[in-house]
């Protein structure tokens, strides 16, 4: 491990980060929805890098589950998208606001 | 060599989580997103995680980005409505994006690091898929459930898409043309099918 761990956290750090300021800033269901899954991926590199660290490979496995569900999460999201947008014919996360009291 | 790699990957990586963020277009995004994800995967082959790298390319790179890049083609989707380009103000949220860099770094930076030494086979498909089959076989059969649920769930979103399409068409005023899949019976009834709704 010639690179030091405390740089990929680093970048984990700051691809979470912008995956966080991609929620808060943009309207597009979409790119909420991209910026989501940058935000999933950066704690995989977390994981990755710790179960390195610890010499095992549960941090890997664990990994594979954060695949599996972000797999599920991206096909039932992106199919809800596609229905807000036939019924409404906008993805922009402000105008669904029914729910709003 | 191993240092280069990671720097290359890292500005890559952060490039691509800011053209996500920046992206006017939602198929820059998806590219955005498809630089981000490769190479997260080339810094998981340098940390050792060789299945990690693969399943990365193959579910991240291959299957979820082509899935967002259909459903932007399939939604003719524009990038943000040109009223207000943002939710929250930039300011506010550069503020708390830089409060939250700040806590994330300096949890990162002050990590101990342990020996690191790893064995050969560390992170290989066989590794990986003993731990997965033995002490983690239970989560793996309800991860097989989760994906069967997402099947169906998208499946029934689906079906109640088309519902809602034909619906619609049915309900515009003035309006006769059905669908074009909409059964023949409809165009007959004229009026009726407001009825049938």
């Amino acid at each position: 491990m010639s690179v030091p761990a405390p740089l990929y956290l680093s970048l984990s750090a700051v691809l979470f980060t912008l995956g966080t300021v991609g929620v808060l800033v943009r309207r597009s269901a979409l790119i909420v929805f991209m910026s989501v899954e940058l935000m999933l991926n950066a704690v995989n590199l977390s994981l990755v890098t710790f179960a390195r660290l610890r010499g095992g490979v549960d941090g890997q496995v664990v990994v594979f589950f954060v695949l599996v569900v972000a797999a599920a999460e991206v096909v039932i999201g992106l199919a809800i998208i596609v229905n807000i947008f036939r019924t409404r014919d906008t993805v922009d996360v402000d105008d669904v606001d029914l729910l709003r009291g | 060599m191993e240092a280069v790699l990671f720097a290359i990957t890292a500005v890559l990586g952060i490039a691509g989580g800011v053209g996500v963020i920046a992206a006017r277009q939602p198929v820059h995004s998806a590219l955005g997103l498809l630089l981000a994800l490769l190479s997260l995967a080339v810094d998981y082959l340098l940390l050792d995680a060789q299945f990690v790298a693969v399943l990365q390319v193959i579910v991240y790179a291959g299957a979820i980005v082509v899935l967002f890049v259909f459903i932007i083609m399939l939604l003719r989707a524009t990038g943000d409505a040109p009223r207000a380009r943002t939710a929250v103000p930039p300011a506010a949220a550069s503020v708390l994006g830089a409060v939250l860099a700040a806590a994330l770094l300096t949890a990162a930076l002050t990590v101990r690091t342990g020996p690191g030494g790893v064995g050969a086979e560390y992170g290989t498909v066989q590794q990986v898929g003993r731990a997965l089959f033995g002490p983690y076989a239970l989560p793996f059969e309800a991860a097989s459930i989760v994906l069967v649920v997402g099947m169906i769930g998208a499946v029934a979103l689906g079906k109640r898409a088309q519902v809602i399409a034909v619906a619609r068409t049915h309900a515009a005023p003035g309006v006769r043309a059905p669908a074009p899949d909409a059964p023949a019976g409809r165009v007959a009834a004229g009026g009726a099918g407001e009825r049938e709704r």
